[in-house]
């Protein structure tokens, strides 16, 4: 390293570390704390960050087992949290498989076929992607509605229709994934065709090969999305065993029934799992989310 | 050959299937749906058909979903913002008419006792009046509707004791849904406990779509400007139809003060707020990825897992927990503030306390992102230009301002672009925090003074008792005007090529 160094080089470094440090504290107090609330007795328990009488009550809760107080009272899960959290993975990996799979295809005509209004077709799908969800539910409520009424599988309170309804979302995934195979030399796929191959087989045997490492990407951020999609979820879904997470979990924290010690426990346990996938496949991610936005 | 006909024979069991639908739908005169799932198939088959349209077969899926569900959705809500549709004005006319007509009255001219009887046959009811008894032929008691059950004068009443009064109670959910048939074409129920009456059309139509009620002989008119049944003084009968209301919902968010003022209170504080992240999000994200970029620093693995935690907890939990930890009566966040200061800020009740504490949430949850865009970008800076710059005695600030900003400011823009218009719409965030509170006093639709334009939405549509889906479109309208300019500017500053 032939970096030219300043004498207060020892005390910046010190300092950054002691700063980094310090924010790095405040930053996991929040999770710290919830993970020392999980194991408090009761819903309104104060102490300090290690719990002096640790409980197991609220994680025997969230596992779904009913839980024997001192006085001998049983108490009932307040919620089916595993099931939830099973909803939320179903749905998550059914939906972003079929995103990976319709956005590539579509991601390859836009970066190697040359058809009318593609620029266009590429232009609005980002501008209309812009339109919040939100506000688009009435619409979606009175569609699926209506085609539940026909198929019974994709009506309302089904996780068919929020599989489907996720497929909308697509606009952000073909950018990325255009902008990759744009950084992908065309010759090898322009050589298998002089030999021969179709469009077909070009891309399924040369250009799919290639982009193994950004459909990652893409398939861990349509995960994370559609398993963090809150607003469509909470229209469509009604019934109890029915809903994702992202839309059970704020069931705990109603003010008339604050049942803060069982969300604690029930977010650590359905919160983890994600969290740990998330820092596993962090490498790609950052990766991803440069990808796509910069080369354009 | 055989793969042709399997091609053709699977292409044309789906489009049967995909025109049943359409049928379906267009004999529930769901002509919008008939119409939308029409054109999807036509077109699919379009694309499998023909061979000029080969790259679209890529493209068609991922076009069709953006179709179906953010296209389609978004014009039936800009339709929807030009009418009074609301949980008054659900209806079509034709069924609101229908509605009204099958609403009954029960005379009081024609009442009659009774006595239930118990017999093996079933249950049998007798209705006593002067004239003699009418009764019934043995029937079951359940909830719910049922055919309605004959009575005659000529049948005899079946001996031993009716049911007790208190027997009687018991059943008197399946008693209130019976119907009898009295020979002369009268329909009975239920009246009372203790007796049955007549029912009666409450409306009868006469020429002109005008409904008179038969009890009070008051005529009602259609109003097509309103939507609603009215008499001449004015009286409505609930429920209206959905009208056509021109730009009246967009004059009601200028005019109207009652929405003007929380409007535009929400609108300032959705602009304060998604800047204020932008800003805070990026200094703290820059400043940590130029701490995470420098060579001097030991142990950057471990740094940048934990700086990147908030990012990988689910953003709905970290937002509930948040929730709970600002509780003003047990949060642990006021407990410490307590024990260190001796305060205890009513984060939910105060309105600039509880969007501090929406800003402190946010920013917590956005710097990762910030943080890890700064570290790509960093990396594609050369490093001899810090070289350069050291020779030359040029100190962090200087780097900074001179170096690094200027270089990474070109690609960030759009990014930045893009997360400002993502917390301009971040609904779930206020949805799990606040919810919108504490509200905005003298507003007639549910507004709060942390709610952003689309929980605001979210509230009129969905949450008030009057479910003003119509106004709630029209401001959606405003919106997507807003932030579909933003993403043109975005894509003029990227200088995207396509």
């Amino acid at each position: 390293m032939a970096m030219v160094e300043p004498r207060s080089t020892k005390y910046r470094v010190l300092a950054s570390h002691l700063g980094m440090l310090c924010f790095i504290a405040l930053i996991l107090f929040p999770l710290l704390m919830v993970i020392s609330i999980s194991f408090r007795s009761g819903n309104f328990a104060t102490g300090s960050l290690l719990p002096e009488v640790p409980s197991l009550e609220h994680w025997s809760l969230a596992l779904g087992i009913p839980y024997t107080d001192d006085a001998g009272n049983v108490v009932q899960p307040p919620f089916p949290v595993l099931l939830w959290l099973w909803n939320s993975i179903k749905i998550a990996v059914i939906s972003s498989l079929l995103i990976l799979a319709l956005s590539t295809t579509a991601a390859y005509a836009f970066a190697r076929m040359r058809f009318a209004g593609k620029g266009f077709v590429l232009k609005s799908m980002l501008i209309f992607q812009m339109f919040p969800p939100v506000l688009s539910l009435v619409a979606l409520y009175a569609l699926f509605n209506e085609i539940g009424k026909h198929i019974s599988w994709l009506g309302l309170n089904t996780h068919g229709a929020v599989i489907v309804a996720s497929l909308g979302g697509m606009a952000l995934h073909i950018w990325t994934i255009k902008g990759y195979f744009d950084s992908i030399d065309r010759s090898l796929e322009e050589a298998a065709i002089v030999d021969g191959a179709t469009t077909w087989q070009a891309f399924r045997y040369i250009l799919l090969p290639l982009s193994v490492p950004i459909l990652m990407v893409v398939f861990i951020l349509a995960f994370i999305m559609t398993i963090m999609e809150y607003p469509m979820a909470s229209i469509l879904l009604v019934d109890t065993d029915k809903l994702t997470l992202a839309v059970g979990a704020q069931q705990y924290l109603y003010e008339q029934n604050y049942l803060w010690g069982d969300f604690a426990a029930a977010a650590v346990l359905s919160g983890l799992p994600i969290t740990l996938v998330f820092l596993y496949c962090q490498r790609w991610i950052v990766g991803g989310l440069t990808a796509g936005g910069v080369k354009g | 050959m055989t793969r042709a006909i399997l091609k053709w024979g699977v292409l044309a069991v789906l489009v049967g299937m995909a025109l049943y639908l359409i049928v379906a739908l267009y004999a529930q005169r769901e002509f919008v749906f008939a119409m939308l799932f029409l054109v999807l198939t036509a077109s699919a088959v379009a694309v499998l058909v023909s061979k000029r349209l080969y790259a679209h077969r890529y493209i068609y899926p991922a076009v069709a979903g953006m179709g179906l569900f953010v296209i389609f959705p978004l014009m039936y809500a800009v339709g929807i913002g030009f009418t009074n549709y609301s949980a008054s004005n659900l209806l079509s006319f034709e069924r609101v008419q229908e509605n009204l007509l099958s609403r009954t009255y029960q005379s009081e001219s024609a009442r009659y006792n009774y006595d239930l009887y118990k017999t093996d046959a079933g249950y049998v009811i007798v209705l006593k009046s002067d004239d003699g008894e009418l009764v019934s032929e043995p029937f079951e008691l359940e909830d719910g509707k049922v055919p309605p059950v004959e009575v005659s004068p000529t049948a005899t009443a079946p001996t031993g004791e009716p049911l007790a009064f208190r027997d009687i109670i018991k059943q008197r959910n399946a008693l209130g849904a019976l119907r009898l048939q009295a020979p002369d074409g009268r329909e009975l129920s239920m009246a009372s406990l203790r007796a049955f009456a007549t029912i009666k059309p409450l409306y009868e139509k006469s020429g002109n779509d005008t409904l008179t009620n038969t009890r009070t002989g008051v005529t009602y008119f259609p109003n097509q400007d309103t939507g609603f049944y009215e008499s001449a003084d004015g009286d409505k009968l609930v429920p209206g139809w959905t009208v056509n209301a021109g730009f009246d919902n967009y004059k009601r968010v200028i005019t109207d003060p009652s929405i003007s003022g929380p409007f535009m209170q929400i609108f300032v504080w959705t602009l304060l707020f998604s800047v204020g992240t932008v800003v805070f999000t990026l200094v703290l994200g820059l400043l940590l990825a130029n701490l995470l970029q420098w060579d001097q620093i030991r142990g950057k693995g471990f740094y940048r897992t934990m700086l990147i935690l908030p990012y990988a907890v689910p953003a709905f939990i970290s937002i509930l927990v948040f929730k709970g930890l600002f509780n003003q009566n047990f949060g642990e966040i006021n407990l410490v503030l307590e024990s260190l200061f001796g305060i205890r800020p009513d984060w939910f009740s105060d309105p600039s306390m509880a969007r501090t504490m929406i800003l402190i949430v946010n920013t917590w949850l956005g710097y990762p992102y910030m943080m890890l865009l700064c570290m790509g970008l960093l990396q594609s800076i050369p490093r001899d230009l810090y070289e350069a710059s050291a020779m030359d005695g040029a100190g962090p600030i200087n780097n900074l301002m001179n170096i690094t900003f200027p270089l990474i400011l070109k690609p960030l823009a759009p990014l930045l672009i893009a997360s400002f218009a993502f917390n301009f719409n971040n609904f779930v965030l206020i949805a799990l925090l606040t919810g919108g509170a504490p509200d905005i006093i003298g507003a007639s639709t549910p507004a709060g003074t942390t709610d952003l334009l689309v929980s605001y939405t979210y509230r009129i549509a969905f949450q008030d008792s009057g479910q003003n889906f119509g106004l709630a479109a029209a401001i959606a309208t405003v919106i997507f005007l807003v932030v579909g300019a933003l993403s043109l500017i975005n894509l003029k500053l990227s200088k995207i090529k396509v």
